[in-house]
């Protein structure tokens, strides 16, 4: 998955996030790698609570350092965005590296204009006057799809509707066109219809504008549609990781199944959805071993002792338990059998 | 915005109106002295009593009182527009009274909002921006003691020390700018400090918690994603929606300060509205109080009015029709 010749656009190698609380110490993030290339779609899925948004803000370098451990390395385009300087951090956010967040309702300030916000992204790294910062927001309204720009730049927030104004927000990443765009559940404050359209414009964006997206959900669907890659995650951990191809059609970890056997489907008629028993555990006191052993429905002597590494698998495919391949393929035929029964 | 303002304009005068019968009310339906004993002089007789009931229309219902008053204040009496007719006590005209005790009272104030909103304001963000270190302590340590240190100790110590013990300022009295501004502002300033460092304990106070409460929110994690510096970050999105709170609260703590910075003008011997209300309320006497009470609901009246103006400018998603 290594970029050709040279380095990837973003490496995350390593990555640990540990929060120092008055409770204890939270371990956020452990030992996380992935990389990302222009181009292509990251999914990162997995329930609230398993690390996915401290992972994104950690790489945009939002997160407080003083209260935050961080550790490992966050590699763009070769350089370590974790051992910059705050004002050198500042230079790539916002320019190489933006974000868009979950709920567009309070993103934006509510005190200034649209289009105002999106210009005062323009100069906080290019020098160019109000005007042509200001033309430049409205260039990108446009872009996003929104109707009669010019003149809706001039609105405040609360006259969008939550579409537009997660468009906006869009617009607003895109100001420098940058190379890595971190989505954090973008479309999950959205009604069904508009979220549909934010996908699209997503990998509209990321064909159009050459960027590396990371796209942090708990839709599979969306997933399915737009990634090239998957990364399943779970109490701060990698549970699986691989094409996107490889995890829905021949997922290892049982968590992942649980994930996709939750997943409603229009095909199939269910009188009940098939959730993952229990809850994500607390990330205060975690338990030992794998994190994922207190729900697993395949656990055995093993799986609380220690932790398992993530292994590849032929397909460039990660994965991290400790049931056997003949286990898990059998599991999976099964699965996939009583599906095809249906 | 202009019918919005006509509108407020005429509600502000039914206030007033309203207060003034009130005050009329409370008057006449306590039980207190007959006023007139006191211009009557030492031996009164009931005709010169009579007298002066017909004068003052002391022998009318309170109503009718109500209604001259009105009246007069309306169209004005001898002394001009407003008429607010004479004191009890000295037979001096409360016009006259009010323009030469109003200055003092509202330079007194403004000083001293002056004061407190800027250090208030400074000291609640840096405070918010350095929280949970030393100076956030130090800070807060600070506001503690502004809030707890009772007015009239520390006008006394601050005159004893500043003054007394140090000659760097004038002492208490009040001295009019037109005997210099030096001289002035020498006698201001201990009675602004005084007065402002209660307001700037709470002001900064307010400051510190809607700030932290405000940099918690999304869109200054988005601020801080587009690569804006810290600087903008707080000032520019931080600051801005934390002022609306405060300008609410500004405007009123300045209108109840019109009427009611006695114990300040006390301590400091400054003698201006405050002062004429109070020794109006121990002497019963009716005109210079409802002077006072119509300046102060005035003043309230007004600033109500000034602070959700600003609340528009402040907040977009306020707008008036």
């Amino acid at each position: 998955m290594a970029g050709v010749g040279g380095s990837s656009l973003l490496e995350v190698r390593d990555l640990s996030v540990r929060f120092r609380t008055r409770d204890g110490v939270v371990q956020a993030v452990s030992n996380l790698s992935f990389t990302l290339e222009r181009g292509e779609t990251l999914g990162v899925v997995g329930e609230s609570g398993s690390g996915k948004s401290v992972t994104s803000l950690a790489i945009m370098g939002l997160l407080n350092r003083n209260f935050a451990d961080i550790t490992g390395e966050i590699l763009f385009e070769g350089r370590d965005l974790l051992k910059l300087s705050p004002a050198e951090l500042r230079k790539v956010r916002g320019k190489d590296v933006s974000m868009i967040f979950q709920d567009p309702f309070a993103c934006l300030h509510p005190m200034y204009r649209v289009g105002s916000q999106i210009a005062e992204a323009v100069r906080a790294h290019s020098d160019v006057s109000k005007s042509v910062a200001q033309a430049r927001a409205v260039e990108l309204l446009d872009a996003v799809g929104i109707p009669n720009a010019a003149v809706r730049a001039r609105d405040y927030p609360h006259q969008f509707s939550g579409g537009m104004r997660q468009r906006a927000m869009i617009a607003m990443a895109l100001v420098h066109n940058p190379a890595v765009l971190i989505a954090d559940e973008p479309t999950t404050a959205l009604d069904v219809t508009v979220q549909a359209q934010i996908v699209e414009l997503i990998d509209k964006v990321k064909r159009d504008f050459n960027v590396g997206v990371m796209l942090i959900t708990h839709d599979l669907g969306v997933v399915a549609e737009t990634a090239s890659h998957v990364l399943v995650m779970y109490g701060g951990r990698a549970m699986e990781y691989g094409p996107s191809y490889e995890i829905f059609h021949a997922a290892q970890h049982p968590y992942a199944w649980g994930l996709l056997e939750s997943m409603p489907r229009v095909d199939r008629k269910l009188d009940v959805l098939i959730p993952i028993e229990g809850s994500p555990p607390s990330l205060l006191n975690p338990p030992p071993g794998c994190p994922f052993n207190p729900r697993c429905k395949y656990r055995f002597d093993a799986c609380d002792k220690q932790s398992p590494k993530l292994v590849q698998l032929p397909g460039g495919h990660l994965d991290s338990c400790f049931l056997s391949t003949e286990r898990k393929q059998a599991e999976w035929r099964d699965k996939v059998s009583e599906e095809i029964s249906q | 915005m202009l019918l919005y303002l006509a509108r407020r304009l005429l509600w502000t005068i039914l206030v007033v109106l309203v207060v003034m019968f009130v005050t009329f009310l409370v008057f006449f339906k306590l039980p207190n002295g007959d006023p007139a004993l006191r211009f009557a002089g030492k031996s009164p007789t009931t005709a010169s009593l009579a007298e002066i009931h017909k004068r003052l229309h002391l022998d009318k219902p309170f109503y009718v009182e109500y209604g001259y008053f009105v009246k007069n204040f309306a169209v004005g009496d001898d002394q001009g527009w407003p008429g607010l007719g004479y004191s009890y006590g000295n037979y001096v005209s409360v016009r006259s009274e009010i323009l030469e005790r109003a200055p003092r009272t509202l330079f007194l104030v403004a000083g001293a909002a002056t004061l407190w909103l800027i250090f208030g304001v400074a000291i609640g963000v840096l405070s918010a921006v350095k929280r949970r270190t030393w100076i956030d302590r130090v800070a807060m340590g600070f506001a503690l003691f502004g809030i707890s240190a009772p007015v009239f100790w520390l006008g006394l110590m601050s005159l004893f020390v500043v003054w007394k013990k140090l000659g760097l300022t004038g002492g208490s009295g009040y001295v009019p700018l037109s005997d210099g501004i030096g001289a002035w502002f020498s006698h201001m300033i201990l009675p602004w400090t005084v007065l402002a460092l209660l307001y700037i304990a709470i002001y900064a106070r307010l400051t510190r918690n809607n700030l932290l409460e405000t940099l918690g929110e999304d869109y200054i994690r988005t601020a801080r994603a587009k690569g804006l510096s810290e600087r903008t970050v707080i000032f520019k999105h931080g600051l801005r929606a934390s002022l609306s709170p405060i300008a609410t609260i500004f405007g009123l703590d300045i209108a109840l300060l019109v009427g009611g910075a006695i114990i300040t003008e006390s301590v400091f011997n400054i003698q201006g509205l405050g002062w004429l209300a109070f020794n109006g309320a121990i002497t019963q006497d009716l005109p210079s109080v409802l002077g006072v009470v119509i300046c102060t609901a005035t003043a309230v009246a007004v600033m109500n009015l000034v602070v959700d103006v600003v609340y528009a400018f402040l907040d977009p998603r306020v707008r008036y029709a």
